[in-house]
């Protein structure tokens, strides 16, 4: 029922926040494999779901110290990974209207697949359903996900045998896909790719992806010079996860 | 001790900035470029950390079953395969073709 009669019913509201929910939240897996194999432990691998909660910042993380990274660099590159985050929160913040004593709570629920949901809802009540419902079933799965995966790495051996370094790397690619809708987008990941693979040789671990990240700055000077051409108005809407339900009109 | 050190301002860093945008009075980023930029860093970075993660080896880059593996994510994409589906068949591949002995 809705609690106005005009807004879309709780019961559709939850079902699009558990297809959400526990399609992302299973993929926790695939985290707590990839953290095992990349010579973490079992606590460090759940204290990074349970605290950090940002999936792509994770996978960079792990994926950097595996790779031999100063851990201040790996960290740098987590971290800016997670500044995306804080705009979803200040959209998130308009739309819930938390009390401020609830934000301190709400905050570790506010990435990608959250935001998605609770700004697609045409109410308030319709949001706050939204947000707490796939907030709390991607929260409780993620991390037991990556709890069992954590455990599992260790059973199955030879995570590369399994083909399971390739579960990172598939990762950020799902998230990016949605992104890259206009030619500014494309034009910031070529140059990035190419910036990464180029320093790979020759700067220490994690330095190029930071590098790579001036990719964005540069792209968004160049289209300034070149009289503002892209989208700037999608620039605050999160891009539709790759899940069940997510959809975006154009690749 | 230096994996808890990058946890620890892992942990730091991701929950203040999901804090600040809760907190911080709208208008403080509501500047274009500031969002814009905001916007493409994890494009950036997301590009980046898929193409090291696939050809990296150490300092080295490599082609290897991971490769194909990416490949078959793609195809999955492109196909608007649901988000586990993506990462499983990136998975299957790469054991695929190590397990026929091709990379």
């Amino acid at each position: 029922m809705t609690a106005d009669g005009t807004g879309k019913p709780d019961a559709a509201v939850v079902r699009d926040a558990l297809g959400v929910g526990v399609a992302v939240g299973l993929s926790g897996f695939a985290f707590g494999v990839t953290s095992a194999g990349s010579g973490l432990g079992l606590l460090q691998t759940c204290a990074l779901s349970l605290l950090v909660f940002t999936g792509a910042s994770q996978f960079a993380l792990v994926g950097a110290l595996a790779a031999g990274g100063n851990p201040f660099t790996a960290a740098a590159g987590a971290f800016f990974l997670g500044v995306r985050n804080a705009f979803y929160g200040l959209r998130l913040s308009q739309v819930l209207a938390l009390p401020r004593a609830v934000r301190p709570f709400a905050a570790q629920w506010v990435i990608d697949e959250t935001t998605a949901v609770t700004l697609a809802q045409p109410t308030r009540r319709a949001a706050r359903i939204g947000f707490t419902v796939t907030g709390l079933s991607l929260y409780l799965l993620w991390n037991l996900t990556t709890l069992l995966g954590a455990l599992g790495a260790k059973a199955i051996g030879d995570t590369r045998a399994w083909g399971l370094d390739a579960a990172g790397p598939a990762v950020f690619l799902a998230l990016l896909a949605p992104m890259l809708r206009t030619a500014t987008e494309r034009a910031v990941a070529g140059l990035a790719v190419l910036l990464g693979l180029a320093l790979l040789p020759v700067l220490p671990a994690g330095v190029p992806v930071l590098v790579a990240a001036l990719a964005a700055p540069v792209a968004l000077f160049a289209e300034g010079r070149r009289g503002g051409r892209g989208t700037p108005e999608a620039a605050d809407v999160p891009a539709a996860p790759p899940v069940p339900g997510g959809s975006e009109e154009d690749r | 001790m230096n994996t808890w050190i990058a946890i620890g301002v892992t942990v730091l860093g991701c929950y203040a900035v999901k804090l600040a945008g809760l907190l911080v009075p709208a208008g403080a980023m509501e500047r274009p470029f500031v969002r814009r930029l905001a916007a493409l860093l994890p494009v950036a970075l997301l590009a980046a950390l898929t193409a090291q993660q696939t050809f990296a080896d150490g300092h080295a880059l490599v082609l290897d079953a991971r490769a194909a593996g990416l490949g078959a994510a793609a195809v999955a994409l492109v196909l608007r395969a649901p988000f586990l589906l993506v990462v499983a068949s990136a998975v299957v591949v790469t054991a695929g073709v190590r397990a026929v002995g091709a990379g």
